[in-house]
């Protein structure tokens, strides 16, 4: 019995490259990947943190750090990420609560999802870098 | 002889649970901190101390990072289970993602209780 289900045939398509990702699936992808780079990245934030808060002198060499264009990109990148971690996950929220779960409310969350965490990145990243 | 299935029956409830209520905790940092930045607007050395050294945005920085690292350790649990294939090499990468997240949690007491 138990064989019988796990050796269950099922149909399956790895191309990648026949694959037409949907809003949805663009979505989830990058929620994955979004938060992959933050988990990686956790280190150099922690040390920008501890560096900001231990003395004045490290505050200058971390202000300097993020004055410096090329860091300042990186950032405005990493708030990106950030923001649509932040707005995508409020939707899968929404989801487990069975809110939008139909296939046309779906496609326009995820719309709004894209939308609001540029406007955000574009906001706070204004506001925190420039 | 009991013949158990081992699919469903609650595995990883608890953490998908707690995936859920780390991330509702997260977003009401967020919003507390983006709030804090645009109100007090800390360009200083001694304003951006100041934020931190606030008992309560200090209690709150330490939820959020305990928080985000749980929520790290479902997270890249998950992706770990999805595509590293040999079981050594991904029990591996789960004890260090472990530790390293045990660390982290240490050095975020260092951060906010030396500064």
């Amino acid at each position: 019995m138990a064989d019988m289900i796990i050796k269950k045939k099922r149909p399956k398509n790895l191309d990648l490259k026949s694959i037409r990702l949907p809003l949805p699936g663009i979505l989830s992808i990058i929620h994955r990947i979004s938060g992959a780079w933050l988990f990686l990245l956790l280190p150099v934030l922690l040390w920008m943190l501890q560096s900001s808060l231990s003395s004045a002198e490290t505050f200058a060499v971390v202000k300097d750090l993020v004055g410096n264009p090329l860091v300042k990109i990186i950032l405005f990148g990493l708030i990106y990420l950030y923001m649509h971690h932040f707005c995508a996950g409020i939707r899968y929220l929404l989801l487990d609560l069975h809110k939008g779960v139909d296939l046309e409310s779906a496609r326009l969350s995820s719309k709004i999802v894209f939308v609001v965490s540029i406007a955000l990145t574009l906001i706070i990243g204004a506001k925190i870098l420039w | 002889m009991v013949n158990r299935i081992v699919i469903g029956a609650h595995y990883g409830l608890k953490d998908w649970i707690l995936q859920r209520a780390t991330a509702i905790i997260m977003a009401l940092y967020t919003v507390i901190f983006l709030a804090v930045i645009i109100t007090v607007g800390p360009d200083s050395f001694v304003a951006w101390r100041g934020v931190f050294a606030n008992g309560f945005m200090k209690f709150m920085t330490f939820l959020f990072f305990v928080s985000l690292f749980y929520h790290a350790w479902v997270g890249v649990r998950d992706i770990l289970m999805d595509y590293i294939k040999p079981d050594g090499l991904r029990l591996l990468m789960m004890i260090a993602t472990a530790a390293l997240l045990v660390g982290y949690t240490g050095w975020s007491v260092q951060i906010l209780w030396r500064m």
